[in-house]
């Protein structure tokens, strides 16, 4: 069966490459002995899938993987087995067990939320707020994006879903799909250009806060899995009206070996209220 | 919590450099303590870039052993890279440990493993960077015991000034003795130097501050001895006897990056048998000792559920005179077929027994075999006492062709003692043939890859101390190319010079290792000024600055050749005399003339050849006359 691990990475990990992650998991995954499912061939390796890099230095409280087993004894006890045999930053949130006709996790990341503040010492001089709206007002936002291979234009408008600034951190939902991927500090790098303000070198705290899939994606899996808690469907509908965005942690169901499963409801419930008040 | 947040290190800096996981500790298995609760911090130093010094066992091992003892905390620092380097030095950020992420400075015990002498600029930046004065002379009551350890301390004089203490031979025995006496002395309100000298008398521990060189008029040694009463005037290894009720690993580090040696290791035995008469490392660990079978096993389950790792493998000089090496084999064939993990094999001499294992572990149309003949005829092979004959390697050859294999690796050493143009003919002579087996052996329709691909590499060879050729003079730099080039040349003329690749190394860093290798106190100055002038990693061939060390040489009034050109004669006093690595002097003489002789010796086990390392009393030494006992008469 399918399992999705969300995970937390925070602390001197962040600055573990994606790569390095994974080797990381694959690792983890033989201590904590979990009846992980291996490809065939002559080099077999663990069945493992991961929803979207993320980059080095940024932190992040939703992360996903996706695994198969064969067996578990419960989704808690994977995620405590995990968390047992983990390092300090790589913290194991919570393990559902997907529908089988639910998407591959990096195919189906269509938007991803962060929280974004700025050094110390590195705040701009821009009265953001005051620049916000205008900002969100423009028909486009063209951004000129260096590469390896020299540049390229890319309009930003489209690809931002929310955003809003406290005064001290902004809050902001994008595009993460394969397509039309953006990043945060191109959005505040353009909000800054708009008042002739140059964002700093490094001048950005940036955390993740979660993934999402559209909506129809989500009810399409969901839809199939007898075993979708009551209390799943109903947080889909009430965070699902986030631009018709579901977080890929509400796919899927704890159901599996049941104990405990109360608990990691709660905790889940509890990261998704600290997103809300960043 | 123990687990913090803490990086030595600033975010702008950690997002501008090369793999910032180098630096950030926090590794599964490192190990965290509380330092107030402990009374000796050790920091454990490999001087090389993390993915190398993170690949050697020894460290591992010692780590495992220190942080076992309650009152200390045992953490580790590599080389930073070029890019981190440089920051470091424009920044004033002093150099940490990995595991608390506070200054070097701050420890009790700085130790060093030093394991190739390419490394020795290395050891200055890591002295350098951590605030630590170069020299031991300069340090103050504040700095951390700088101790050296390694292989390349059974010639320390070269690095003598920039140690405060060498511990010669295996870390295993003596480390808790020294660590309470140094205890002894703080309670007591003792200075440095008053530690040291208390020091310099536990066995296996050398402090060259307590010793004095003269020189001859011809730049030769003309005495060296202690200059303090109760300090020995000899100084003999340490070495684990029981190498299975000891120290091992059960919870390696597991990096984050890929490293070199991305794997768990099985140390099955430490020494070899075969007495190769260029090889050091097979003299200095004199006797081979093997381990149980049965901890062996044990170990290896035990390590790989607590890394993780999805690879294994084994490791000593000489896998295959392990004596219980098919048992131990299909053990792990078998539990690792049932855990998709991977065994990689170390080298194994070519047989039907190893080649059925390799066809069981590694993809054959991928892997490609390898052999070590070192020398390019039977003469040259005796005079090294390799022995390997050419029958053996071709009928390996053919083993392994029939097996599927198509790619060959061949090793070989230019410069050995007595090589004529002949030898060097020897190894286009022997590329040729094995490239001819493969056309015998396998027709034509059976041609997987149509060809067979043979690449042969020569490397210069470099004399080296407690070897029989100690005393040999090394090649110069133009007479190392010269040999290079003859052995190209000689390729192009074979029959199937189209199969045979050659590849060799550059010349001017075997020359100087030469120098190092063998060379005495004189040559601390150098290594100073080869730093100061810049030099880090010059083990790293886009590092090296051949001219530098030549210019630093001059300098100093010293002379490459001196060091490494001249045939020594056997009543010289060695700048490593007056180390006793078990090996005699005499036994050395015996094989050095002997190899002149072109006479091979027999291996351990066949017949003891009263090298000296019996005197530990032990190990393959006690062995043979148990055999002796069984199968005497036969």
């Amino acid at each position: 069966m399918k399992v999705r691990v969300k995970f937390r990475k925070y602390g001197p990990v962040r600055f573990i490459g994606h790569l390095d992650v994974m080797r990381y998991f694959q690792k983890a995954i033989r201590r904590a002995d979990l009846d992980i499912a291996y490809t065939g061939g002559y080099s077999p390796h663990q069945i493992m899938t991961f929803a979207a890099p993320l980059g080095v230095g940024l932190e992040s409280n939703g992360e996903y993987m996706d695994i198969e087993l064969h067996s578990l004894q419960s989704c808690r006890d994977v995620r405590d087995r995990l968390n047992a045999v983990g390092v300090y930053g790589m913290e194991i949130v919570s393990v559902r067990v997907l529908p089988d006709n639910a998407g591959n996790a990096m195919a189906s990341v269509a938007a991803a939320s962060y929280t974004v503040r700025f050094r110390e010492g590195r705040v701009p001089e821009t009265d953001i707020a005051g620049v916000l709206p205008q900002f969100l007002a423009r028909k486009t936002i063209p951004y000129t994006k260096e590469t390896k291979k020299g540049s390229r234009e890319l309009d930003l408008k489209t690809g931002i879903y929310e955003i809003s600034w406290d005064g001290r951190a902004f809050s902001m939902l994008l595009d993460a799909s394969s397509a039309g991927n953006i990043k945060p500090g191109q959005v505040i790098e353009a909000l800054l250009d708009q008042a002739g303000e140059k964002l700093q070198e490094n001048a950005l705290l940036i955390t993740r806060e979660d993934l999402y899939t559209s909506i129809e994606a989500a009810g399409e899996g969901a839809a199939v899995d007898g075993n979708v808690s009551q209390a799943s469907l109903i947080k889909q509908k009430s965070t699902g009206s986030r631009s018709g965005f579901v977080s890929l942690g509400e796919i899927g169901s704890m159901g599996i070996g049941g104990t405990g499963m109360e608990n990691m409801e709660i905790e889940d419930m509890e990261i998704r209220s600290m997103e809300m008040t960043v | 919590m123990l687990r913090e947040d803490k990086l030595a290190l600033a975010d702008d800096i950690l997002l501008k450099i090369e793999k910032p996981e180098r630096y950030i500790g926090h590794e599964v298995n490192s190990v965290v303590k509380d330092k107030e609760q402990v009374s000796v911090r050790f920091c454990m130093c490999f001087p090389d870039v993390y993915e190398i010094g993170m690949s050697h066992l020894g460290i591992q091992i010692l780590y495992a052993m220190f942080n076992s003892w309650e009152d200390v905390w045992c953490e580790r620092v590599y080389s930073p890279w070029l890019d981190l380097d440089k920051m470091m030095r424009e920044q004033n950020i002093p150099l940490f440990a990995l595991e608390s992420q506070e200054p070097i400075k701050d420890f009790d015990f700085l130790g060093i493993t030093i394991q190739y002498e390419m490394c020795y600029t290395n050891i200055l930046q890591i002295l350098d960077l951590s605030g630590i004065p170069l020299t031991a002379a300069e340090r103050g009551e504040d700095c951390p015991i700088v101790i050296g350890g390694g292989p390349c301390t059974y010639n320390p004089e070269p690095l003598a000034d920039f140690f405060d203490l060498f511990y010669i031979g295996e870390g295993e025995t003596q480390y808790r003795h020294l660590l309470d006496v140094y205890k002894e002395c703080r309670e007591a309100g003792q200075s440095r130097e008053e530690f040291l000298l208390r020091a310099a008398k536990i066995p296996g521990m050398y402090v060259p501050r307590f010793y004095e060189t003269a020189y001859n008029d011809d730049g030769t040694i003309k005495s060296f001895h202690p200059t303090r009463e109760g300090v020995p005037a000899r100084v003999t290894k340490e070495i684990q006897m029981d190498v299975t009720d000891t120290y091992y690993p059960m919870k390696p580090i597991v990096p984050f990056i890929k490293i070199t040696q991305d794997r768990v290791v099985l140390e099955i035995q430490r020494g070899c048998i075969r007495g190769c008469r260029f090889c050091q490392a097979g003299q200095l660990y004199r006797p081979v000792r093997e381990r149980d079978v049965e901890t062996l096993k044990q170990w290896a389950l035990e390590m790989l559920k607590n890394t993780g790792q999805e690879e294994i493998t084994l490791s000593s000089l000489s896998s295959s005179d392990y004596s219980r090496l098919p048992e131990l084999i299909d053990f792990l064939l078998e539990e690792c077929g049932r855990r998709h993990i991977n065994i990689s094999l170390p080298s194994l001499r070519i047989d039907a027994f190893s080649l059925d294992v390799m066809q069981k572990v590694q993809d054959v149309r991928k892997s490609s075999l390898t052999f070590a003949p070192e020398a390019g005829s039977q003469r040259l092979r005796n005079v090294i006492n390799k022995g390997l004959t050419e029958e053996a390697i071709l009928h390996g050859a053919a083993l392994a062709f029939e097996g599927g294999w198509t790619r060959v690796k061949l090793y070989f050493m230019l410069g050995l003692p007595t090589e004529t143009e002949d030898d060097i003919r020897g190894i286009a002579e022997l590329s040729n043939k094995i490239a001819a087996v493969f056309f015998d052996t396998v027709p034509k329709e059976k041609r997987t890859n149509g060809r067979v691909q043979i690449v042969t590499s020569t490397s210069f060879f470099v004399p080296k101390p407690f070897t029989p050729f100690q005393w040999a003079g090394q090649c110069t730099k133009d007479e190392f190319i010269e040999k290079a080039y003859q052995t190209r040349k000689a390729i192009s003329e074979q029959l199937n010079q189209k199969s045979i690749k050659y590849n060799w190394h550059e010349a001017d860093a075997s020359v100087l290792e030469g120098v190092l290798a063998r060379g005495d106190r004189r040559l601390c100055g150098v290594i100073r000024r080869v730093y100061e002038k810049g030099s880090i990693y010059d083990a790293w061939g886009e590092c090296y600055h051949h001219e530098r060390w030549l210019d630093a040489i001059e300098e100093c009034g010293l002379s490459v050749d001196f060091y490494t050109h001249r045939e020594r004669s056997l009543d010289e006093i060695l700048p490593w005399d007056f180390i006793d690595c078990g090996v005699t002097k005499e036994f050395l003489k015996r094989e050095w003339e002997k190899a002149r002789r072109e006479e091979t010796s027999a291996n351990c086990r066949q017949q003891c050849q009263g090298c000296g390392a019996a005197k530990f009393g032990g190990g393959v030494c006690t062995e043979k006359r148990r055999q002796v006992l069984v199968t005497g008469g036969c």
